[in-house]
């Protein structure tokens, strides 16, 4: 049950974020839009980006500090596997304009077939990706 | 300047709901995908909560004509399914699933000082220089 609620209700809070976001900002909150769109900004583009980013930041030094188990890592993998991964997903969320959260989440929400299809790509591609990796590495978790 | 303030606040609150949700654990993201394996499924809630957040505030914000603190909404207005967005997105897919870490929450985790988060956000970082440098070169 616990299972279900912390998520369902961890999803519910994300909502309400990027619909703050929204309200407050006219902004959509696809994470890796706002982390590139920070490395290349202009002047009146760059605060809303790295203090967003600082945000992040910050809940996680909170979550460290009350509830460290929901950042605790138990995936075994090479350093070249994470390397990989980092570099598909950098370079994919930028040539597909978006990730979880903005396609996921806020492109969904409107009704973009572009975040429709998008997500029922990168959806697809994760199952087949993490089943592949554990038929043919053991996909230690 | 008050947006910058507020979408700090709204970073705590988006990475809360991140390490409630779980999705700061890659464990969990991996056995989410993993459906023929062992399958653990609960982390779908997380997209029916947001969504089903912000679905119905989405129709109801945008009715304003500016937002609170900014003078209008940036929207992305693209409608072509393009090539860029397919291999895109299967490229984010597949680096996805390989270690069940997406931008936010890798980010997010840098907080552990381990060194799984550093090594993912920094090749991330560097995967979006790399597109950026190889789509202007070839003017895409």
């Amino acid at each position: 049950m616990m299972n279900y609620l912390y998520p369902l209700l961890g999803g519910v809070l994300i909502g309400l974020s990027v619909s703050l976001m929204l309200y407050l900002n006219g902004r959509i909150t696809g994470v890796s839009g706002i982390i590139n769109g920070s490395l290349s900004a202009k002047k009146n583009d760059f605060l809303w980006r790295i203090t967003f980013i600082a945000g992040l930041l910050v809940a996680g030094l909170i979550l460290k500090s009350f509830w460290p188990e929901s950042l605790t890592s138990t995936i075994v993998r090479s350093d070249a596997v994470i390397v990989i991964a980092g570099l598909l997903v950098g370079f994919g969320t930028v040539m597909g304009g978006g990730c979880t959260s903005g396609h996921g989440i806020c492109g969904i929400s409107r009704l973009s077939l572009r975040s429709i299809i998008a997500t029922l790509i990168f959806m697809s591609l994760g199952v087949l990706s993490a089943t592949l990796f554990r038929l043919y590495f053991g996909g230690a978790l | 300047m008050k947006s910058a303030l507020t979408s700090f606040l709204i970073g705590i609150l988006f990475a809360l709901g991140l390490g409630l949700a779980g999705m700061t654990q890659p464990q969990k993201v991996v056995s989410f995908l993993d459906i023929f394996g062992n399958w653990d499924p609960s982390l779908i809630f997380v997209m029916v909560g947001a969504i089903g957040v912000h679905f119905i505030l989405f129709r109801i914000i945008v009715k304003r004509k500016t937002p609170v603190l900014t003078d209008c909404f940036h929207i992305p207005n693209k409608t072509t399914l393009d090539k860029k967005l397919i291999i895109g997105a299967a490229l984010f897919g597949i680096g996805w699933g390989l270690v069940g870490y997406c931008p936010a929450p890798a980010v997010t985790a840098l907080a552990t000082m381990t060194l799984q988060p550093f090594l993912f956000v920094l090749s991330m970082l560097l995967g979006m220089v790399l597109y950026k440098f190889f789509a202007a070169k070839a003017k895409i």
